[in-house]
């Protein structure tokens, strides 16, 4: 029986980024279903009724939410190519943490650094976020990728933030190569694989669309 | 290879969680009550980055979040109850219903405990019976039928909302309100009286009054 796979999502999300990743490490042929937030469609309301929001990943009819809900989905319904969770335990435990501390911190660090109206604000988002990468670059350590010698889980989950580095970097005032070159050089191991780059999109296309954001949405400038 | 640890503390919904998993297991584990306000060496050394309990520490290997460790127990010790479904959809559904009782209920949970005006708190509660409506809903479609959201027994879902009971029956008496309603409510009505009084959750939950006291001096 063919699968068939459909993704709600927004191009800039990087939420939806994670599952974009992982259906593109696997291979699996989906349809994609770009969504305006602000005029959802009756499909997406009716797929993810409780939040409302993308990613959902619609599979043979089945929706599921939340974007690491969805990609350890994707990782259960299709184990290979690509396995993103080691299969040692202690190690998917490991995996995990490291997964949920990106998804607590880096999209709200990152969002208070661009959408605060008060430098203090931004000061302390900035030194959160400074905490946060410090923690990440330790996990990373000397390993080619947070899953070992193949991306992972936190590969997955972390790297779209890299499409809204340029984001960070200006309202921020400083450049995550400088602060954190570990980070970068794993980036820059990740954009090595095809399937990696195939996945995310331009990060100067994501700049434009924030500052356009900020000016419209938030009365920014 | 030591002993099974776990770090908790008493009043915390999440410290209980591995503990009700461990017990459902039957897993046999040294338990460390913690005091939060003068954390120990052993809390800091194993959780340095969030400095909060639960740890489960296996041998000398510490695993957090109270979540990561309910997977880790039903993939380390697979004999026993499954706390997750086999079916990769069943789980997914199962992780959702989990994530929203971490992130959504408990801020209205929240809310409830730390409101100071009259609008604060009306906003928490209608927050709360909102939430509860749903998982009124979300039990009926998880638990297929069974007694529970995992359904013949406790699953992960069961734990990580039922952790939660404790501190809902503190804020009905608290806030004089009922939250868990026989008209709104009745499934959850009974799911909770069976959650507290199963075997591997009943020696754990904390009781409502004793919470209050707690709530008194930490909150209020």
């Amino acid at each position: 029986m063919a699968d068939e796979v459909t993704l709600l999502d927004f191009w800039a999300s990087p939420f939806g980024m994670r599952v974009r990743l992982a259906l593109s490490l696997k291979g699996i042929s989906y349809s994609y279903q770009e969504q305006d937030l602000r005029n959802k469609t009756p499909l997406l309301l009716k797929s993810n009724p409780v939040h409302k929001k993308i990613p959902v990943l619609i599979h043979n009819g089945n929706p599921i939410s939340e974007s690491l809900i969805i990609v350890q989905y994707i990782d259960e319904a299709w184990p290979t190519p690509s396995p993103l969770l080691p299969t040692d335990p202690y190690d998917r435990a490991r995996a995990r943490f490291w997964a949920d501390l990106v998804d607590k911190k880096v999209y709200d660090c990152g969002r208070r650094l661009w959408a605060s109206k008060s430098e203090g604000d931004r000061d302390i988002a900035k030194a959160e976020f400074f905490e946060c990468f410090k923690l990440l670059e330790s996990e990373l350590g000397e390993r080619r990728f947070f899953g070992g010698e193949e991306l992972g889980l936190v590969d997955v989950g972390f790297l779209p933030f890299w499409t809204w580095f340029r984001v960070y970097e200006e309202f921020g005032g400083f450049r995550v190569g400088d602060e954190f070159p570990k980070v970068m050089e794993w980036v820059e191991r990740c954009l090595e694989v095809e399937k990696v780059r195939e996945a995310l999109v331009d990060p100067g296309k994501v700049y434009e669309f924030v500052v356009q954001m900020r000016r419209k949405v938030f009365g920014l400038d | 290879m030591g002993k099974l640890k776990v770090i908790g503390m008493w009043a915390s919904p999440f410290a209980i969680r591995p503990r009700i998993a461990l017990t459902l297991k039957s897993i046999d584990y040294e338990y460390f009550e913690e005091n939060l306000r003068a954390k120990s060496d052993l809390l800091l050394k194993s959780n340095p980055v969030h400095k909060k309990v639960p740890v489960l520490l296996d041998g000398d290997r510490p695993i957090c979040e109270s979540l990561v460790i309910l997977q880790y127990i039903d993939e380390q010790w697979t004999s026993g109850p499954s706390i997750l479904p086999s079916d990769p959809y069943d789980r997914a559904i199962a992780r959702f219903w989990a994530a929203y009782v971490e992130d959504k209920f408990f801020s209205a949970l929240s809310g409830m405990l730390k409101a100071q005006s009259e609008e604060a708190k009306a906003e928490a509660l209608g927050q709360t019976k909102e939430g509860l409506e749903l998982l009124e809903k979300a039990l009926k479609d998880c638990g297929k039928g069974g007694a529970f959201y995992g359904g013949e027994g406790i699953g992960y879902v069961d734990i990580t909302f039922g952790s939660y009971l404790g501190w809902v029956r503190a804020l009905e008496i608290m806030g004089e309100v009922k939250l868990l309603d026989e008209e709104k409510t009745p499934g959850l009505v009974g799911w909770a009286e069976r959650f507290c009084s199963h075997e591997a959750v009943k020696n754990v939950m904390p009781e409502a009054e004793k919470l209050i006291e707690y709530a008194k001096k930490v909150f209020l």
